[in-house]
């Protein structure tokens, strides 16, 4: 029945056949295998690192922020949080309780971290409680036995040590928003706040936020499927944050803030032989450091609400008129223009009409001046003489002249809140209010009113440059970098010096400013001083103000302002002092100014600065 | 008793050296690599290699065993299997998903082993009582006996060991001489038959499995994460692989089951394309040394038999690596003699017993 001979042929036959069959199949998963392991392999490499390397981003220490003489403004001050590894803990709940008997836990910091719980790794420190105190750090500490898998963690925050002495030049450093978000994408420089959780908010801090910032380090870590450390792998150290110094005094700073304490209103003093601001404060002022930990809602409604507007900047945003503290840069004009000369007079009776007209624009003094000069005129703040000065020159020579000296237009001082204030002229009253300019606006510019606006910042750059008899250093607040060990001073911008045809007319005006000061608040001071005050009518007391018609009329007291410099023959220092609702400039703002240049001038004489 | 007396110290252990050697070749490699794929676990390469010698000494009791011997017991082994295999369907307890488990103490053992012993054995035995080729009429008995355990074992589900058991079947006829007409006609029935196994037949995690293959990236983290870890491991290997135990996807547990079915992503990653290939090598010469012992073989039984259990040998190793390099659907096979588990490796280890026996039992036969 069986062909033995046939079956065994047929079979080999097949078994031939089919061992075939199998080497081609074999080639077949070598060709896969050349494909994925020769062809592929440099795309399968990388997905393969890629797998295994966790890179972790290692934020850099802010730089810090000094002022002139070194003192410490802003530092970076160590905080604890107590951090929980989920994983590691049997019974969550129950160990919250037991926690919670040693140190306090809000149900809002239980909530909160119960929900945060719900989307975490397991094996992932997660924070329960911030900003432990030392008190709590060293309860737990002494008690860190009965909790594994929960550890107290160090971190740095900011501290503003001074507090609400310097906020509006510091500013200070919040969570970083969608907003701040935006704008790094936009500027491409999201990639390096991997790690950074703060970013400057306002002033020095927002301004200078790329030198403070600093460039952050990683962590290569070799990590498994579940995304667990295994090991590490490479340390990329972060670069700190540059260290800056400012032109600030602090000295100077606290004995303005003292000054103004329980006023509205401002002090800015330069130095202006280089455009440093040495002081710069705006009253009321508010703590900055509740913004760094996260202010909560009804303080922060508290602050925006507060009608004596500690938000604002009074210094760089408060727009007043600038009223009699311009009347000498309005002399020099009309000196230069010739439209009057040093010697001619003008007869003041208490009041200036316009010829052929009745109305009659009123002196401050009822009874007039007399018989008053350039001098005279300044010294005495006469109004009757710059109604006719003004009228004389018109409204678009003095807007020109007026801009050269910083007015509307921002200062470009290292802060973004700053607002331009106003320099009316002609065609900005038909762009703004589509009218005619009227003469009469044009007497009122002539004694700083009207629609004439300045930031105190503003005033007292337009008195530096008198002082400096032209020369212009846009005022600024960095003085200096440090890199490495040596500080880099950063380079003084110096604008083109105002030229006057005649230069001497700088010697008359100053010569009247220093009259001014020694013939009634500086009689018996040991060093020589200049000074114009001026009163304002309250027009707007800051940008952001709603109008309210009521409100006004509760605060129709005057704004008093002076602005002043010493030493008369080298200034050195230039100040602006403007408080709201104070009152006759000269009586109110008198002793502030008085106060201000003492603290500095004598200071400096018995102990010289570094 | 002249021959017996010439025959060596192997032939009359009933061993076959050269196809020892190739299984000790791959068993010594996969132990090495057992080591590297259980993360240094030196108990379990110690479990392995225990298992590997009880393997060792099952083979060496069936290689003892005549093949007529098997010829008597294969039908009512194979019976046997099919009652099982009904009772774990309507009795058994599920476990681990699907698979049915007996445990037998010192391993745990599935019914469905004993029919992918049982049944070529029987298909071979019923096959070769008839001259070869086989006539037609033959056929119907021999689709019986390969359809009721295959669709059963197929039910469990397991699709795995029901492709394994259906192709050692498949294997039998197509030695057997069948004609060419018919090859030809059941390639064209398991064609048509696609369809009703992806419709009515296939689970839906079947299914997921066999749309994962075909664009992994889909699902990464779900279905697709198991392929697309297997090739990156296996493409990031390289020509050369990253060395032993220093596999980054294999030593961090990204390749899922990676001392099991994907143990051949940590040695593609750690050996590289050079070990793959070594390996597959490896495997070619235990086929081809199978071939040639089916060919020498004095019976149509033994020749049919051994060939079968050859060819199914390649299938594991087919499938398996076509599975963990992305080209063919996961299943649960693993890759024959390295994976670590003793089941499989009882069950191969019996079928090489068997080749070593028909190889040593010829002289003995009556033709």
């Amino acid at each position: 029945m069986h062909d033995h001979a046939a079956e065994a042929s047929l079979f080999k036959r097949r078994a031939l056949f089919t061992f075939f069959c199998v080497v081609a199949l074999l080639s077949v998963l070598v060709t896969n295998l050349y494909h994925l392991q020769v062809e592929s392999y440099k795309d399968y490499a990388t997905r393969s690192n890629e797998n295994r390397i966790r890179v972790v981003p290692i934020a850099p220490s802010r730089g810090l922020i000094y002022d002139r003489n070194g003192v410490l403004l802003a530092e970076n001050q160590p905080f604890y949080s107590l951090e929980l590894i989920p994983e590691k803990i049997t019974n969550m709940s129950e160990t919250l309780d037991e926690l919670g008997q040693l140190i306090e836990i809000s149900v809002d910091e239980r909530e909160t971290f119960t929900e945060a719980l719900k989307f975490h790794r397991r094996f992932k420190p997660l924070t329960l409680k911030n900003q432990l105190t030392e008190e709590q750090v060293a309860i737990f500490s002494v008690n860190q036995h009965r909790f594994p898998g929960i550890s107290v963690e160090a971190g740095l925050k900011r501290n503003y040590p001074y507090e609400s002495q310097l906020t509006h030049v510091l500013g200070y450093v919040g969570k970083i928003n969608t907003r701040d978000r935006a704008q790094l994408e936009r500027s491409d420089q999201w990639k390096n706040y991997a790690a950074t959780k703060d970013i400057g908010k306002q002033g020095i801090e927002k301004f200078y936020e790329s030198l403070l910032h600093g460039t952050p380090g990683h962590l290569e870590e070799e990590v498994n499927n579940r995304g667990r450390t295994i090991r590490t792998l490479r340390i990329v150290p972060p670069e700190p944050g540059q260290d800056i110094y400012l032109t600030l005094d602090l000295q100077l700073q606290q004995k303005a803030v003292e000054l103004l304490q329980g006023h509205k209103g401002s002090i800015v003093a330069i130095d202006p032989r280089d455009g440093g601001i040495l002081a710069l404060v705006s009253s009321p002022s508010y703590d900055p450091n509740q913004f760094v930990q996260g202010i909560n809602s009804k303080d922060y409604s508290n602050l925006l609400n507060d009608k004596s507007r500690p938000l604002i900047n009074r210094a760089t945003q408060g727009q007043y008129a600038p009223a009699s503290t311009v009347k000498p840069i309005m002399a020099l004009l009309g000196l230069d223009e010739k439209a009057v000369t040093e010697h001619t007079r003008v007869w003041d009776p208490g009041f200036w009409q316009i010829p052929g007209v009745e109305r009659k624009y009123r002196d401050w003094r009822r009874w007039g001046h007399g018989w008053v000069n350039v001098y005279s005129a300044i010294v005495e703040s006469c109004d009757t003489y710059f109604y006719e000065l003004a009228y004389k020159i018109g409204v678009d020579p003095i807007a020109r002249f007026m801009e050269q000296f910083g007015f509307g237009q921002n200062t470009g001082i290292d802060i973004f809140e700053e607002s331009a204030g106003n320099m009316p002229s002609k065609d900005w009253k038909r762009l703004k209010y589509n009218q005619a300019w009227y003469i009469g606006d044009t007497i009122s510019v002539g004694i700083g009113q009207g629609y004439w606006t300045a930031t105190p910042l503003q005033l007292a750059n337009a008195t530096a440059i008198l002082a400096n008899k032209g020369h212009r250093f846009p005022p600024h607040l960095l003085k200096s970098i440090k890199d490495n060990t040596a500080k880099i001073d950063s380079p003084i911008n110096e604008l083109p010096p105002i030229e006057l045809k005649n230069s001497r007319n700088w010697n008359i005006i100053n010569e009247a400013m220093r009259q001014t000061a020694h013939k009634s608040r500086f009689t018996d001071a040991s060093y020589t001083a200049a000074m114009k005050t001026g009163t304002a009518q309250v027009i707007g007391v800051a940008e952001n103000t709603k109008y309210d018609a009521n409100k006004i009329a509760e605060h129709f007291r005057d704004n008093a302002l002076v602005v002043a410099y010493a030493p008369f023959e080298e200034p050195k220092i230039v100040l602006a002092v403007v408080m709201e609702n104070a009152g006759w400039g000269g009586a109110n703002a008198g002793p502030v100014a008085r106060a201000m240049l003492d603290e500095y001038m004598l200071r400096d004489t018995w102990k010289p600065m570094p | 008793m002249s021959a017996h007396q010439r025959q060596n110290i192997w032939q009359r252990l009933h061993i076959d050296l050269p196809l020892l050697l190739g299984l000790f070749a791959v068993m010594g490699f996969g132990l090495f690599v057992i080591y590297s794929a259980s993360g240094e676990d030196l108990g379990m390469m110690e479990r392995q290699l225990f298992r590997m010698l009880l393997s060792l000494g099952i083979m060496f009791t069936m290689a003892q065993i005549n093949p007529e011997a098997l010829k008597r017991w294969a039908l009512p082994i194979y019976l046997a299997g099919i009652v099982l295999l009904l009772g774990v369907h309507f009795f058994g307890e599920i476990n681990k998903g699907a698979q049915r488990w007996l445990n037998l103490g010192f391993m745990e053992f599935q019914p469905s082993e004993l029919i992918k012993l049982a049944f070529p054995i029987t298909m071979a035995w019923y096959i070769s009582k008839f001259p070869l080729p086989p006539k037609k009429r033959y056929l119907a008995g021999a689709a019986v006996i390969l359809l009721v355990p295959t669709l059963l074992i197929a039910k469990q589900p397991d699709l795995g060991t029901s492709i394994l058991v259906a192709a050692s079947g498949i294997f039998v006829l197509f030695l057997s001489g069948m004609s060419w007409a018919i090859v030809g006609g059941f390639v064209a029935a398991v064609l048509a038959f696609l369809p009703i196994l992806w419709y009515f037949l296939m689970h839906d995690y079947q299914r997921t499995r066999v749309l994962t293959l075909l664009d992994p990236e889909q699902d990464p983290l779900g279905a697709g994460y198991h392929i697309i870890q297997s090739k990156i491991a296996i493409g990031s290997g390289g020509l050369w692989g990253k060395g032993w135990l220093d596999g980054t996807q294999s030593q961090l547990e990204f390749i899922p089951e990676r001392h099991t079915d994907f143990i051949f992503a940590v040695i593609g990653e750690e050996f590289g394309l050079i070990g793959s290939i070594l390996l597959l090598i490896m495997y070619l010469y235990i086929i081809g040394r199978g071939l040639v012992i089916a060919s020498r073989a004095q019976t149509s039984f033994a020749r049919l038999l051994a060939g079968s259990i050859t060819l199914t040998f390649f299938v594991y190793v087919f499938v398996n690596i076509g599975m963990v390099s992305g080209i063919l659907p996961v299943v649960g096979v693993p890759l024959p003699l390295v994976s670590y588990g003793g089941t499989s490796m009882l069950t191969l280890m019996t079928g090489f017993g068997i080749l070593m026996s028909i190889h040593t039992h010829r002289r003995f036969v009556d033709r």
